[in-house]
């Protein structure tokens, strides 16, 4: 297990190889379909928010307000990241992403962008809502909520040992297309 | 009414945060399975955890729950009406008490009213039989499995897939190797050979009211539901596509009469965190047995 904290620089992230389980601490920020498509035709992120060294999570959380007014994860489980292969590799570029977290893995252009500006792939444990919400300890901000709708808004979450899979480096490779490649060899065999 | 009501909030509560017995013994024996170290044990491991805190907090086990779906069988005197009130009332009420995710949302505008109520939800099927039990079962169907779901319309050339049980077999292997971890696998297959476009959907999602453990009463299907699962696990996809031993934990199949012009296979996939529940009912709608 390796533990990736913040700031989450350059030769951390090319320090990383697919297959590595990683627990990473420090902020992410939520990003989906809304804000990949906003920042993709132009869109500018609020002052407070800076993707530079980064990591952007595909997540539409379930968050609740105590009665102190402060911000509650309920569920926080990982989307489909694919949706966002259109606009990842250009969003990586501009705002100098370091990590995307997601499921399902992205496909060529982002893996291109992973090489090309030094970011990764996280894979996080898809339906595993409860196990990750427990790894996220505070959410200091919420931009973008009017705007694109709680699950589609950027959440700041500050997260402590949030397990996730590497399954797409910096190096160009990718643990999808290596099984997916097996799996179509194996079938071949059987059928 | 309200003993209804509250019993079909109960049976919704406890298929959001619990997983079925036969679902969480399958998932086990396939964290023995995997190699030790690998990361498809770590996922599974995770997994494991993440079926306790659900339970322990009666939370939802993932966040997406899914399309809601109910299975009712009654006796021909049964208030079918009246029941499909209810269970509309239910869904809305277990939204609110947090057990099933604001989920349901207009097909042109986008608006989601908060309700999980609306045309075609939740999904009701109901049957009338001749014993006088009254059982309710339903299930929580999420979105990324949903999408993997395939249906094959045979014969399919470049596949080599005829109207035969190999070319069923060709076709649903295929639809594995598709939906690789995508569908948050292991997975279980409910599949349906034959019927039309919309019944064999329909049909191959019954199955997964099967137990997972069961065997089909008819041995060429059995034969068909070991040899899928058996050569589904060796394609080596693992748990989340990561790699490993355990790619489905299941495979059922049902069948339908089809015209001779047709030839379907519909198969659907349900991910690991598989919710399904039933009860009986009394007469007032009270909760008598669960079955699952
Ligand atoms: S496929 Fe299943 S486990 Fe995965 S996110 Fe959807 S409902 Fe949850």
């Amino acid at each position: 297990m390796i533990s990736l904290t913040a700031p989450f620089t350059e030769e951390k992230i090319r320090a990383l190889k697919v297959g590595d389980e990683v627990e990473i601490s420090g902020v992410v920020f939520t990003g989906r379909d809304a804000v990949h498509k906003y920042l993709h035709e132009g869109g500018a992120l609020p002052a407070e928010v800076s993707f530079q060294n980064g990591i952007v999570y595909h997540c539409g959380p379930v968050v609740l307000r105590d009665e102190q007014g402060a911000w509650k994860v309920v569920a926080a489980g990982p989307t489909t990241s694919i949706r966002e292969e259109p606009y990842q590799g250009e969003i990586i570029k501009k705002f100098g992403l370091r990590g995307v977290i997601g499921k399902g893995g992205m496909g060529d252009r982002t893996l291109a962008a992973c090489q090309e500006f030094g970011c990764v792939y996280f894979h996080a444990i898809g339906g595993a809502a409860q196990v990750l919400a427990e790894c996220i300890k505070r959410v200091p901000n919420v931009h973008f909520q009017k705007e694109f709708g709680s699950p589609e808004a950027i959440w700041e979450m500050v997260v402590e040992k949030f397990p996730v899979v590497v399954t797409m480096d910096s190096h160009g490779n990718s643990l999808h297309k290596k099984v997916y490649d097996a799996s179509v060899a194996a079938l071949a065999k059987r059928l | 009414m309200s003993v209804l009501k509250d019993s079909i909030v109960e049976l919704i509560r406890k298929t959001s945060a619990e997983i079925p017995d036969d679902v969480q013994q399958s998932l086990l024996a396939s964290l023995k399975r995997e190699q030790a170290g690998t990361i498809a044990e770590s996922a599974l491991k995770i997994i494991q955890r993440n079926i306790e805190l659900a339970q322990s907090k009666s939370q939802p086990l993932c966040q997406d729950t899914g399309s809601v779906i109910f299975y009712v069988d009654a006796p021909r005197d049964f208030d079918q009406a009246g029941f499909e009130e209810t269970a509309r009332e239910a869904v809305s009420a277990a939204t609110k008490a947090g057990y099933l995710r604001q989920n349901s949302v207009d097909s042109i505008t986008g608006r989601n009213d908060g309700t999980n109520v609306g045309p075609g939800a939740p999904v009701l099927h109901f049957h009338q039989h001749r014993s006088p039990e009254i059982k309710v079962r339903m299930m929580l169907k999420g979105g990324g499995c949903e999408n993997v779901g395939a249906q094959y319309s045979l014969p399919i050339e470049k596949m080599k897939a005829n109207r035969d049980l190999d070319g069923c077999r060709k076709v649903i292997l295929d639809a594995v190797l598709q939906a690789q971890g995508k569908g948050c696998g292991p997975g279980i297959l409910g599949v349906c050979i034959g019927g039309d476009r919309a019944t064999g959907y329909e049909h191959s999602k019954h199955q997964f009211l099967r137990k997972i453990d069961d065997r089909n009463p008819n041995p060429e299907l059995d034969r068909l539901e070991q040899d899928i699962l058996e050569t589904g696990n060796s394609l080596g996809i693992g748990p989340m596509g990561f790699g490993g031993k355990t790619t489905l934990l299941g495979v059922k199949i049902g069948v339908l009469n089809r015209v001779p012009a047709s030839f379907f296979v519909s198969v659907s996939y349900m991910c690991w965190a598989f919710r399904r529940q039933g009860v009986t009912l009394s007469s007032e709608g009270k909760i008598q047995q669960w079955l699952y």
